[in-house]
Formats: structure tokens, sequence, C-alpha cells
């Protein structure tokens, strides 16, 4: 039998697309085709996105190798490297390379990419003078940086800032010369690059605008001497780096007479005028635009991989909807979409240039209520909502800060690590160093409770634990995998519900059987976290034991530094009368409060209370515990609403009382604190509550959930809205069920909630998706039916001596026995 | 008497001064004590082990009698230090230990011998 024979395939171009075309109809057909791939550079395929770290040293070529030699061997695949294409013969169906080889082909598929545009001025081939394109040019940049006392990079662009980066880690003093009016002409406009510039120049970096190069100058022995401006100025510098621009490399497919205009143009299949030639990446024009960043090109790879294998006969390329997030010299910087706007179009734009850790500028070009553009230096929290938003052509929320604020702003983070001094601060709760961190984590810790152990640091309010998972993929290269992260609490090791279900079957109902029962170890946090969970479980039926609190928990106060404790007594909704005003300040009076305190949470602290004293001021006040101090719902802070208000929509500080009311004493896995505001002004900050409310103009009721303003700052996601407040108290209750019922212990819901989505609370909570809405209703008011305020139930006991020994006692002072025997 | 603790001058030991009765201990918890004018805070785990160390956290002076327990350890319930209840030793390299003393208990009454000078 004669086999067929396979065609031939012959890829003209061995970089990011040709290779990855090639990989794609593997994928669909590794048998279809006997592959050639001819390809000028001496080497497999690389990561050409990564080539400033070869030339800053911090990889090398290995490391960004994609496809090796190997690779091609493995699959089959006939490399020709090193050896650069000269004709295409469509008449002939052959490829010439320089050494004169023909090498024929049934298929052909162009990329050979762009070149880097040197522009038409005398000098360019002076001894110092380069470009930025590949493996070679980096070792040969490097090399010459090395010795050199002053680079100057010619094109302010993105690769241009990336070579001046690289430049710069090798010792000469760099200046960026850019004929455009800023930096970054391409993605930003000129008031983003002016705040790009002044982040860039605090790098050390020096930028020249609106500087046109007319020559490059030599000494004697044609070596760079200078740039000499179309100004007639002159910039004195011993190397440079040309980096102005890219040009498609067309000219072997318009000699063969495919058509070209500013790039080889193709269809929807990514075909030329010839059914069997296909051009992809940067070197193909697709509906009259050329792309230069990967992620549209593999797109195109995947089309010309179904269409030539016919895994899809159908499928084209409709183009890419460009936007891009790079990091150039360590600055965030995003764009899509337009960069000016145009006379009617509505720009929002916030900018904040001295911000620390550099400057911050943010721009939106909307039109007819639509994201037509946007710029964003510095921080690019915002960028991957925004591109969403773009790409879907979606109608804009009202209120466009939401728009570039809806994440947390964690822009800085990761900024500069490596140039970070030894003795920075990092975990400033602990007071812990870079070099400590750094140290611990070079003695094996690599996870970042071992780091927390050994150092302390993130073991506060943890808001620098981010930094030290930063710090550990810098230092040991990754994080390991923390399996505690799924504990319930960290003594036992199973996730929540497994957990759940084990105390139930056992029937365990006090925290010491859980802990004889279940735990590898015994620790504080456990017992504190059990003792939550226990209790919503068993309800009434939990036996409380005393030592598994915390000490607030205990005292129902919170511990100050000299011993003392607060009591923050509940005003509803943060609404008080005249004689719940007496009442406090004559206890004030009574106990020489030392301090008398409006707190945050529109409510008033007493700071200063004596332990024996608690109960007797709780009595005296006889008003309800606030649970300033511990995991559980706080207060609901209302504005004045409707009542007063003359924006006010609805009664918000009624919905608010009412929350107060209905909520109070029920614990959580972590605080949760709420807030209803009677118009979108948001008085009440509700956007930023774990369960924020907002009344909205149609006399409806918007509720948020899973915001914080406080180590962390997130914006809640919309849940629902909902017609009265009952249905808004309904939804509220549910939703705090199912965080009872699934959060982590201290897992507050700025972290609960995006864990689980707001798409699948929406769908549990809201369209009952699981059938259990009823059944959380029921359990969470089967909980609220069992709380007992626990300033009357800890004094009613023992006639005020509290419910265990010591409880509220003064201390007892021993003296010696008169006859002491030694 | 003199005893010699680890790396330490040598030390005094009071005689032994009672305390209370054991059920005057919370169980898993501790107690604090006014004895000899030094603030002592005495503890009793669910085990039924007894530790007895100075009432003043080393770091920035905690009341260790509100801590909380982790097996033999006081947690301290200011910045939670954690120091072991029976030789006084913090789990922070670099922390000074906190002065632990000697508690026993016989026909349920629980006393205690003082270490050092409380200075
Ligand atoms: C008293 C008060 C400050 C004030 O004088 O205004 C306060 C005082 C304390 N806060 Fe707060 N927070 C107070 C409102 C807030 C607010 C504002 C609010 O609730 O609207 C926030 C930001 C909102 C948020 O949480 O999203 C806030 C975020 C925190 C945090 C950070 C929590 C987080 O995960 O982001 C902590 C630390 C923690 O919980 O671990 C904290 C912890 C504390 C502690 C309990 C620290 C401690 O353990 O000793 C402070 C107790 C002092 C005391 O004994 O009274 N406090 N705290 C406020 C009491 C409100 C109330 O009436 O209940
Ligand atoms: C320093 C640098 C940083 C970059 N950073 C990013 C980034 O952060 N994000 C991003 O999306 N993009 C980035 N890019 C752009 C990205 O690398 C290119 O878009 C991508 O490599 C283009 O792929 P390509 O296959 O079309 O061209 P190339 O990768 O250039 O491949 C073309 C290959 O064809 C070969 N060739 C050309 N002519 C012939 C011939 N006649 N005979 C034989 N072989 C030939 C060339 O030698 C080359 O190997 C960066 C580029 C550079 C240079
Ligand atoms: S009240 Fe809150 S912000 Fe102020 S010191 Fe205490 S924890 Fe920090
Ligand atoms: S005072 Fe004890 S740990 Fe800080």
């Amino acid at each position: 039998m004669i086999r067929p024979q396979k065609q031939k395939l012959v890829i003209l171009g061995n970089g990011m697309a040709g290779a990855r075309t090639a990989e794609e109809i593997l994928q669909r057909a590794p048998e279809a085709f006997e592959i050639t791939i001819i390809g000028a550079e001496p080497h497999g395929n690389y990561n050409r996105i990564l080539l400033s770290n070869i030339l800053n040293g911090t990889q090398t070529a290995d490391e960004i190798t994609i496809n090796s030699i190997e690779w091609y061997k493995q699959n089959g695949i006939h490399l020709i490297a090193g050896a650069p294409a000269i004709g295409i013969s469509l008449a002939k169906r052959t490829v010439g390379l320089l050494d004169g080889r023909q090498i024929p082909f049934d298929k052909l598929i162009i990329a050979t990419g762009s070149r880097p545009f040197v522009p038409p001025i005398p000098g360019i081939d002076l001894y110092g003078v380069y470009t930025f394109r590949t493996l070679e040019d980096c070792s040969s940049i490097a090399k010459f940086a090395k010795k050199s006392k002053v680079a100057a990079v010619i094109g302010g662009g993105l690769l241009g800032l990336e070579a001046a980066k690289g430049l710069m880690t090798h010792g000469p003093a760099v200046h960026i010369v850019e004929m455009a009016p800023h930096l970054m002409a391409v993605q930003v406009d000129s008031a983003g690059g002016a705040i790009l510039g002044k982040t860039i120049a605090s790098l050390g970096a020096i930028a020249h605008t609106n500087k046109a190069t007319a020559e490059i100058l030599s000494d004697a022995g044609s070596r760079v001497r200078a740039l000499k401006f179309k100004d007639g100025s002159e910039l004195a510098c011993d190397m440079v780096v040309i980096s102005a621009g890219i040009r498609p490399n067309l000219e072997l497919a318009k000699e063969a007479g495919l058509a070209t205009e500013r790039a080889i143009v193709v269809d929807d299949q990514m075909l030329t005028g010839d059914p069997d030639v296909y051009a992809v990446g940067e070197c193909a024009q697709h509906r009259g635009k050329c792309y230069g960043l990967v992620a549209p090109l593999y797109e195109q790879c995947k089309v010309v991989a179904d269409h030539i294998t016919q895994a899809n006969p159908g499928a084209t390329y409709t183009g890419s909807f460009i936007a891009t997030k790079l990091k150039v010299m360590g600055v965030n910087v995003a764009s899509m979409g337009e960069r000016d706007e145009l006379p009617a179009d509505e720009v929002v734009r916030y900018q904040e240039p001295d911000a620390a850790g550099g400057g911050v500028y943010k721009k939106l070009i909307i039109r007819n209520n639509k994201l037509a553009g946007a710029i964003l230096v510095g921080d690019t929290e915002a960028y991957e909502g925004l591109a969403e938003k773009m790409k879907s052509q979606a109608e804009l929320p009202r209120r466009r800060a939401e728009l570039l604020f809806g994440a947390p702003t964690e822009c800085s983070a990761e900024f500069s690590l490596a140039s970070m001094p030894d003795d920075k601060q990092i975990c400033d709760c602990n007071g812990v160093c870079k070099g400590k961190i750094v140290e611990a984590i070079k003695a094996g810790k690599t996870t970042v409770q071992a780091v927390g152990k050994a150092t302390r640091a993130g073991t506060g309010c943890g808001s620098c634990k981010k930094l030290v998972k930063s710090l550990i993929e810098a230092v040991a290269g990754e994080v390991k995998a923390d399996p505690a992260e799924a504990f319930y609490v960290p003594a036992i090791p199973m996730d929540k519900p497994a957990l759940t279900a084990e105390i139930r079957n056992r029937g365990l109902r006090a925290v010491s059987q859980v802990m004889e029962a279940l735990a590898t170890k015994e620790d504080e946090k456990s017992k504190m976290g059990l003792a939550i969970l226990l209790r919503a479980i068993w309800g009434k039926e939990y036996i409380d034991e005393r030592d598994c609190r915390f000490v607030n928990d205990r005292l129902h106060g919170n511990i100050q530094k000299d011993g003392t404790f607060s009591v923050i007594p509940r005003i509803y909704g943060g609404v008080t009368t005249a004689d719940e005003l007496l009442k406090i300040a004559n206890v004030a009076k009574k106990y020489s409060v030392p301090t008398v305190k409006l707190t945050g949470g529109q409510r008033i602290d007493l700071l200063g209370i004596k332990k024996e004293d608690l109960p007797a001021v709780w009595k005296d006040l006889n008003m309800v515990s606030g649970y300033a101090y511990t995991k559980a719902f706080r207060t609901c802070k209302t504005c004045v609403g409707s009542e007063w208000c003359r924006f006010g929509t609805n009664d918000s500080t009624a919905l608010g009382i009412a929350i107060e009311r209905k909520f109070q004493g029920i614990e959580t896995p972590a605080k949760v604190k709420m807030a209803v505001s009677g118009c979108p002004r948001n008085c009440a900050e509700a956007t930023c509550k774990d369960v924020g409310i907002i009344a909205t103009e149609g006399g409806e009721w918007e509720i948020y959930v899973g915001g914080a303003a406080g180590v962390s700052v997130r914006k809640g996601d919309v849940l629902c809205r909902v017609k009265s407040q009952v249905e808004a108290i309904r939804i509220t209750a549910r939703f705090m069920q199912y965080y009872q019922e699934h959060a982590r212990y201290l897992e507050r819901t700025y972290d609960f909630v995006p864990r689980i989505g707001i798409e699948k609370l929406r769908a549990v909570l809201i369209e009952d998706s699981e059938g259990i809405a009823a059944a959380l209703d029921e359990r969470v008011q089967r909980y609220l039916d069992a709380v007992v305020d626990p300033w009357v139930e800890d004094t009613k006991s023992a006639g005020g001596e509290g419910v265990y020994p010591g409880q509220f006692a003064p201390v007892r002072t021993v003296t010696l026995p008169v006859l002491a025997t030694i | 008497m003199l005893i010699v603790m680890k790396n330490q001058e040598p030390q005094t030991k009071s005689a032994a001064i009672p305390l209370c009765s054991l059920d005057e201990l919370p169980l898993g918890l501790g107690r604090a004590f006014n004895v000899e004018g030094r603030s002592i805070a005495v503890f009793r785990t669910r085990k039924g082990k007894l530790f007895a160390v100075d009432n003043r956290c080393p770091h920035k002076n905690g009341p260790l009698a509100d801590g909380m327990l982790a097996g033999d350890q006081i947690v301290c319930p200011l910045h939670a230090f954690r120091f072991d209840g029976v030789t006084g030793e913090c789990d922070q390299p670099g922390q000074c230990a906190v002065q632990a003393h000697e508690v026993t208990e016989s026909d349920g009454i629980v006393s205690i011998r003082l270490v050092g000078s409380g200075r």
C-alpha cells in the first residue's frame, strides 16, 4: 500500500507567531503535514516579551526559551535555524534561502514579524549604536553598557522605556529622547505622559521630550560621542539604543507579488491573495490594522491552524480588541480604546502626581454612556473591569467613580521590592524589616504562615501579608501552597463543611470536646473559632466554656493597653435620645471615666473602665452591649434620610434601627458592619460595609455586600435591589446565615464575597438556585431567638460575681503567713 | 534557699504562700493575685496543671492573667506573645522570659513560692 504523501508546510519565520502556529497545528492534526520552519535567528523560539530581563540580567536565554531545539525534533519539525530566506516563488512553490537552498511547499505561512525602524539619519552605523529586538541585540547592549557612562535611548515608547530600564542596571546614566511631547504617546495622553515622566524621573532616567534627533555624532574613531537634535542642541553620550518603532518584514511577500500595504494584507482566514499562503503575526495587516502585541497574534495563530487543518473550516479572525496592561520600568500602565477625547465626549479624570510610590493618573473617555477609551498610569487595579465594559460596550454606572475605584488599590505593593533596602519596615504592626523576612525565607520559611511564625511579620493586622508573599516569590521563587489555608481553624485539618459535619455526627457540643476529639495541637485561635462555630451549630444546646474565649469576650468589653476595658453600649442606628445621653453622662461621672469618645460606628465609647466596675457600669447604663469587642454584628450606621434630608428618598434611619434590632447579638466568623444610606450620596458610607443598603430614586433599596474600609478598602458588590424594608432585612439575614455557614474563621466579607463570587451569591440567595433559601431564613431566626445580652447574662449569674471564679473580681491581695517555713 | 536558673543570677525563692482554694481558680484560665506587692498570674489548665508567672508581660506590660492558654503556653492578651507557663520562656527569639514561680496544691489549697526579688 502506498501511504498518501503528506502535504509540505513551510513556516517562514521562527518567532512568537510562527512557532505558536506550529503548536496550534500540531494540537489539531499532528500527522497532517510535513512541517519545515525557516528562521533567521540561530535558536529555537524564545519569548521576545522577556528580552528586557535578558538585558537587565535577571533571566537567561534558556529561561525565556519557549520552544527549544529538542522540541522541534520531538515533534518531527524540520527546523532550519540561522538561515534567512531571500525569496518566495509562488510559481515554483518554493522558498529560497541565502545559502542557495530551495525549500518546496504546498502550503506556506509567512510569519516574518517586524524589525526595528531605524530613522535615516547620519551616524546610525557608528560603533555603540544598537537596536533592541533580538537575543543578540540584548547581549551586545549589555556588554557595551557595562563600559558606558552615558547611554541615550532614541524613542520613549514602551520598548524604549524597557531598554532604558535594562540599561540602568548596567551603570550608565540613561537619557530617553522622545520626539512627541510626552512618553508612551501610543498608550497614554499628554497628562498621563507627564505623570509617567515624573515617576520615571524619580527612578533616575532623564527624559527629553519634543526632541527630534538629527544626527549621531562621532569622535575621531567612529565611536558615538553625542546626539545632535534638530533644534541644534546636543546630548553627550557614548552609546545609543534606537527604539523608534517597528516596520513589518513584508519585502519577501511584496516581491513575490502578494498584496502589501503597511504589512502583508490578509483576509479573515489570514490568507493572502494566494489560497495556499497565509501570513500571521506582526507582518500581517488585517482589516487595515497591524498588531504589535502577542495576545492578538495568538488569536490569529488559532484561526490559521483551524483553517489550514480544516479543524474548523469556518474559523474567522475578525480583529482583536486591544487593551494593554503593561509594566514599564516598574510602573503599571494600561490603556484601551481611544487616547484623546472628542469635544462632545464626557471625560472622567483622576490624578495624583505625587502619590507615594509613583504618580497615579486615570482617564476615561465616555461617549453615549459607553466607554470609548481609558488610560491608567500607576494604578491599574481597575483595568479588568474597564476592559470588560469596553469589550461589551455596556451602559456605565451613574457614579463614574465606581469604574475607577471599584477594586482595592494595591498598586505599589511589589513596585520596588528588589530595590527596597533591607531595613525598610514591612510589618508596621510588629516592626519587622525586609532583611529579617528575607533571612527567614532563605532559612526555608516559604509560606506566609511560616514567615509569620519565625518573624511575626503579618501576624498583626495582616495588611503586609501580600508583601510578604511577594517577597517569598521574589526570594524563593514561589510560595508553597499552604494546605492550612483551607482549614477552618489551624488546629484541626478540616475545612468548614467537613468540620461541621464531624461535629454534628459526633454530637460535640463543647470546644474542649472538639479539641479532644479532633485537634492536632492546642492554640487559642482555634478555640475561639470553634466557640463561634459551635454556638452557630447548636444554638441553645451549645456548652459554653469560657476559657475558649478571648479576654474581650469574657468581659464583654475591649481590653486597653493598661488592662482596663472600654464599654460601648448599643445605640441603634446611631440615633439616641436626651435620656440615653443623660444615662451615659451619669455613668461617666459616677465612675470617673477618663475618656468619653464618639466612635466611628456612630455611638459612644467609655474608655478606661476597671474590670471590677464593669457589672455596675452595665447595670447603671441599663443599655445592651454594642458588641464592639468581638467577632459579631457590630453596628448599622445610618444617615438622616427622608425624615429630614432634602435629598432623602427613603427612611434609612428606620431601616438601620430595624436592622440593628434584628441582628444584635449574632456572632459571626469575623466582624460584620452595616450601614443604610437614604440616597446615592451615601452619607452613611454603605458601599464600604459588610452589608450596605442604599435607597434609590424609585423607592427601592440596593443591597451591597463585601465592602470594607479598614485594613482593606473594598467597595461592596451589588447583591440585589428590593422594594421594601421587610425584604431588605430578609435578604440581609439570609446573607448573614450563608456567611455564617461558609466563611472561614476571621474571614471578613471583603474576602468571603470575592472568594464565593457575587454571581453565585446572587444565584443562591436571590434566585434560590440551591433551594436552601427557606432553610437559611429558618436557621438564622433560630440563632437570633437564642441570643441573650451578655451584659445581662453575666451579671445576673452568681449575684454579679460572674460566671467563673474571679471573672470580675478585684485582684486578691495575699500576705505572707506569719510563720514561714523555709 | 538558692536555686540556679538558666543564664541567670542565682535567685532566691520565697516560702510557700497559700493563695486560694483550687476551685477559686477558673478552669482553663488564669487569675491575678497581689502577693507581697507583686502582681502574679496563676493558671489552671483543663488537664489540671498549675503554673504561675509575673502578671506583667515583658513586652508592654500586658496583664498575662487575662490571657488565654494554648496547651501549657500563656498567650498575652495584648499582642499575643506566648510564654511557657512552667519556665516563663517566650517563644519569640530575643524576647525576654517572664519570671515563673512555683505553684503547688495540696488538700485543695493552692500555694506559691515566689522566685526572685521581683525587680
Ligand atoms: C472605637 C473605634 C474607634 C473610634 O474611636 O471611633 C474602634 C476601635 C477599635 N477598632 Fe475599629 N474601631 C471603630 C470603628 C472602626 C471602623 C469604622 C466603622 O465601623 O464604620 C473601621 C473600618 C471599617 C471596617 O472594618 O471595614 C474599623 C476597622 C478596624 C479594624 C480593621 C478590620 C479589617 O479587617 O479591615 C480592626 C482590626 C481587626 O478587626 O482585626 C479594628 C479594631 C479595633 C479595636 C477593637 C482594636 C483592639 O482590638 O483593641 C479598637 C478597640 C478600641 C476600644 O476598645 O474601643 N478596627 N474600626 C470604632 C468603634 C466603632 C463602634 O462603635 O463599634
Ligand atoms: C523588547 C520587547 C518587549 C516586548 N514586550 C511586549 C509585551 O510586554 N507585551 C506584548 O504583547 N508584546 C511585547 N512585545 C512585542 C512582541 O514581542 C511581538 O509582538 C511578537 O514577538 C511578534 O511576533 P511575530 O512572530 O510576529 O514576530 P517575531 O517574534 O519578531 O518573529 C519573527 C521571526 O521571523 C524571523 N524572520 C524575519 N524575516 C525572516 C527571513 N527573511 N527569513 C527567516 N526568518 C525571518 C525573525 O528573525 C524572527 O525570528 C515586545 C517586543 C520586544 C522586542
Ligand atoms: S482605634 Fe482602631 S485605628 Fe485607632 S489605634 Fe485602635 S485599632 Fe488603630
Ligand atoms: S504586652 Fe504582652 S504581648 Fe505585648
